[in-house]
């Protein structure tokens, strides 16, 4: 399967949607911040992995997904959630990357520059999430 | 007050940025890898080395492998429910948060002691 750029992603996606990823984005990095303050470090790194804005981009896709089929006359409902159900088996697989990541700045942050560790986490949450999506589709 | 502002300023145009990334791939699994990047913990972790430290930093990376462990159970649980039962996207996803909390706290308490 190819892996493509649909810039025609980026029209579907209307301003108030873009508002909402962005609060709850927002959001959930300054609540990480308030509960590691008040409750310390390790309950606050849990919250590094919330899936903030999952249902905010699970109904989007859902939505996007079900306006395509509509235009055509079509009701779209089992075809949206089946979208939205490939995207969350995707997100299940880069967690793994997540996991990756944040080995890599556990390991590393105590005796190396920040940046280059929060740098070499993420090119290496990208090559493996990548990898477990490609391994996944072969088999 | 200005730490959690601009955390909440930052947080907001990393995760929006992923999430724009992934808006614009094809196919749907392969956008859905998006959905699990560090968006949150990149917007956190160079702030929190800057003004706590990199031991704190680094003590947050160990307890985000529990959030990701977490975050690959709640995933997994919507993409099969989502597939198995005529249920909604934002019906599935928020009543599926509680399994985040009971694996991220579970390994919490099993393992991060």
């Amino acid at each position: 399967m190819q892996i493509k750029v649909d810039l025609s992603g980026l029209h579907q996606t209307q301003l108030h949607e873009y508002a909402i990823r962005f609060f709850f984005g927002g959001l959930i990095t300054a609540i990480a911040g308030i509960i590691a303050k008040e409750f310390g470090a390790i309950v606050g790194g849990l919250f590094l992995a919330f899936p903030a804005i999952f249902p905010a981009s699970a109904t989007l896709i859902e939505n996007h997904e079900k306006q395509k089929k509509q235009e055509k006359g079509l009701r779209g409902t089992q075809r949206g959630r089946e979208a939205a159900s490939v995207d969350a088996a995707g997100s299940a697989m880069g967690s793994v990357g997540l996991l990756v990541f944040a080995s890599i700045v556990w390991q590393f942050a105590p005796r190396h520059s920040t940046w280059i560790v929060l740098m070499g986490a993420t090119v290496a949450w990208l090559i493996a999430s990548v990898l477990v999506w490609y391994v996944r589709k072969q088999v | 007050m200005s730490q959690i502002l601009i955390r909440f300023l930052v947080g907001g145009a990393v995760v929006s940025a992923f999430a724009i990334i992934g808006d614009l791939l094809k196919p749907k699994s392969f956008a859905g890898l998006f959905g699990a990047a560090p968006s949150v913990a990149l917007a956190t972790l160079g702030l929190t080395i800057a003004t706590e430290g990199a031991s704190y930093a680094a003590t947050e990376s160990r307890s985000m492998i529990a959030g990701a462990i977490a975050f690959m159970a709640f995933a997994s649980c919507v993409s099969w429910v989502m597939m198995r039962y005529k249920m909604s996207a934002l019906l599935v996803t928020i009543c599926s948060i509680p399994l985040w909390f009971g694996v991220a706290f579970g390994l919490k308490y099993i393992w991060l002691k």
